[in-house]
């Protein structure tokens, strides 16, 4: 779960990071009483993608007048897909110097990881790419978390010594906001130097671990099921999809099977409308969903379902199958693939419907791209 | 005994009682695994499948010499699972379990490492040692004994591997499944060694997927350093959009890393057979160990 710039500052600010005053408007007349109330401002767009600066989301406010007309610019705006409905309006910065503070968690070493970088404002992996020795890692021992003097030697290697003071806390304090909010990643970027001295999050960004919701109830995030309507309607059948840019509907069963599935329909020439998975042990309710979802999207032209029979048993996604087809009178070219357990009771079912099943994942990929229109590439 | 498991490795299952548990563990003793415990906390004292119940793993392991144990607890209790296991002694951990909180699994794998156990998983459908024994969920009927061994991330697609080679006449030593997952217990690398110091095995399959780092390391830590045994690389997620989680949560393309193209590179450069499908996989290890198969038109 993602957050918006605002929810993150609420909680920064509960914490104890300090954040600039700011005020949340959804009407140019809104933004236009933010700063009245707190002079020059910034008005951000409130979308749960970076780069809005850029996308022309972020625009300066002097006065009042000047506050209702750039909301009234960015509220409606589309950005990534997302349609601003808020502006955050916070007091502007003088900042003099921009840093990078964030924690995510680091594969390979297993753990979290602390990122502190005298190079902010830009997105981390830029400057991991253009200048790593410009940013100093800590890996704290996740039972006991980050000690001070690791923090210190954290600070002094990523040459904020001077910063040391202010700095300390507040990395200590980030860390505690990730742990209690289970949070895979959380980034106080840029973390602002300011004209009087202070250090202020000038932005942040927090996405919450999905596997850790059931701790997090009470948690509301940013709406994101704005971005694809079909990734919504997934999300509401417990179904793990993924929109992709091709035209043909993918379904099978375990993530590593599905994208290899992919893999074979673009070897074959073709491309992939999505990726869905319907997990482990799938019934034939499940693929019935499934099948129902691909059918309601216009790009899909063709429908390639790979099904490996291990819990999952054949005779049930082959009723799946057959019932779905009748149902939604379905007249898109359709390939079954199917292997496993029960997999000839699977197939007789499907031969006596009048499906063909594959021979083989490649055999189905090469077929489908075949009827769905041949080679799209 | 190949590696980590043997039919005389005495197992026992945590959530033994539960719905998954209690289907999973009647396929293990079908196969001939030596299931000897089974840990459900209050329902100790009581008989499961023919299995005796404990309350805690301790417990279980003192009354039973259970050394490995197969997790099939939910999420929210699955760390703490694996961490009582560990701190009973358990030398050989298996979680199957999938959605485990990743903040739940560093701190675990940091108190597995500490207490000198191996884990598997999570979020992985365990191994088996083909004619031996199985720990989890693989099915029972596509392995058969032989000298290929498989490591790999996917599930489903080490089924189709295991099945592939079974049904093109080659046996497999152990097929081990390490997980999809970002925070896992035992790596490509630490599997690999386990294949090469294995007189069993004669040459090694190894399915991995995008994202993460974890067979560039391999690669390079392992089977460039005179592994001494053929091995077969495939990875799965090549035409996947970077940004985007392929269902697992490990499966994700993040600005330069984990990309399919760097995977495939590594394992060449390391002087693996790199394929581009199943099929081309199981024919290649049949080979690798001389039994050239009719894999590839099946």
């Amino acid at each position: 779960m993602k957050f918006l710039e605002y929810q993150v500052k609420e909680r920064f600010k509960a914490a104890g990071v300090p954040v600039p005053d700011g005020r949340l408007a959804r009407t140019p007349d809104e933004a236009a009483l933010a700063a009245g109330a707190l002079g020059p401002i910034a008005v951000k767009a409130q979308v749960p993608v970076g780069g809005r600066g850029k996308a022309g989301g972020i625009k300066l406010a002097k006065t009042a007048a000047d506050a209702k007309r750039v909301a009234a610019e960015i509220l409606g705006m589309t950005i990534k897909g997302y349609t601003v409905k808020e502006v955050w309006c916070e007091t502007a910065q003088e900042i003099i110097r921009e840093l990078y503070l964030g924690l995510t968690l680091d594969r390979d070493a297993r753990k979290p990881v602390l990122i502190l970088s005298a190079q902010g404002g830009m997105e981390i992996e830029e400057v991991a790419d253009q200048h790593p020795e410009a940013i100093a890692k800590l890996h704290p021992d996740p039972w006991r978390g980050p000690l001070s003097f690791e923090v210190r030697d954290l600070i002094f290697r990523a040459g904020l010594g001077p910063l040391q003071a202010q700095l300390t806390p507040l990395v200590v304090k980030l860390y505690s906001l990730a742990r209690t909010y289970d949070a895979l990643t959380i980034e106080i970027n840029p973390l602002a130097l300011t004209r009087d001295g202070g250090l202020v999050a000038a932005d942040g960004k927090l996405e919450i671990d999905e596997n850790a919701m059931f701790r997090h109830k009470d948690l509301h995030g940013a709406d994101e099921s704005e971005e694809d309507p079909m990734e919504a309607e997934a999300k509401r059948r417990k179904l793990t999809y993924v929109r992709l840019d091709g035209s043909i509907g993918v379904i099978g069963n375990g993530a590593g099977l599905v994208m290899n599935t992919l893999d074979l329909v673009q070897r074959e020439g073709g491309r992939a409308a999505n990726f869905l998975d319907i997990g482990g042990g799938a019934k034939a309710e499940a693929v019935h969903s499934a099948l129902e979802l691909l059918a309601n999207d216009p790009n899909v032209k063709g429908i390639l379902i790979n099904i490996f029979g291990g819990i999952t048993r054949g005779d049930e996604v082959a009723h799946g199958i057959i019932d779905a087809s009748r149902d939604l009178n379905l007249t898109l070219p359709l390939v079954v693939r199917m292997t496993g357990t029960r997999e000839e009771e699977g197939r007789q079912l499907l031969q006596e419907a009048g499906i063909t099943p594959a021979a083989s994942a490649t055999a189905a990929a090469r077929s489908i791209v075949e009827l769905s229109g041949g080679s799209l590439r | 005994m190949s590696i980590l498991l043997s039919r005389a490795s005495r197992v026992l299952v945590q959530g033994l009682t539960g719905r998954e548990g209690s289907f999973h563990t009647e396929q293990m003793k079908a196969y001939g695994t030596n299931v000897v415990a089974g840990v459900s906390p209050g329902k100790g004292g009581t008989l499961n499948l023919g299995v005796p119940v404990f309350d805690t793993v301790a417990d279980a392991r003192r009354e039973t010499g259970a050394e490995v144990s197969g997790i099939f607890v939910p999420a929210p209790f699955a760390a703490d699972a694996i961490m009582e296991a560990a701190a009973a002694g358990i030398g050989l951990i298996v979680c199957i379990t999938e959605g485990i909180p990743l903040y739940d699994m560093v701190r675990a794998r940091a108190f597995v490492e500490d207490a000198g156990a191996k884990l598997i998983g999570p979020n992985c459908p365990g191994l088996v040692t083909a004619g031996e024994a199985k720990v989890g969920i693989i099915p029972n009927h596509i392995n058969t004994a032989g000298s290929v061994g498989i490591v790999s991330r996917s599930g489903t697609l080490t089924y189709e591997v295991i099945q592939g080679l079974s049904q093109a006449g080659v046996g497999q030593s152990t097929s081990v499944g390490i997980g999809g997952d970002p925070i896992l217990g035992l790596s490509f690398s630490e599997v690999l060694r386990l294949f090469k110091d294995d007189p069993a095995t004669r040459a090694v399959v190894m399915i991995g997927e995008i994202g993460g780092s974890d067979e560039e390391a391999a690669a390079e830590a392992v089977i460039g350093r005179e592994f001494g045994k053929p091995v077969i690389g495939f990875i799965s997620g090549r035409t996947a959009p970077p940004g985007k989680r392929m269902g697992h949560a490990g499966a994700i393309i993040s600005g330069n890393t984990g990309t399919a193209a760097s995977k495939l590179q590594a394992l060449k450069r390391a002087g693996a057979q790199v394929c581009d499908t199943i099929e081309e996989v199981v024919a290649a290890a049949g080979a690798a160990v001389g039994q050239p198969s009719s894999a590839a038109h099946r």
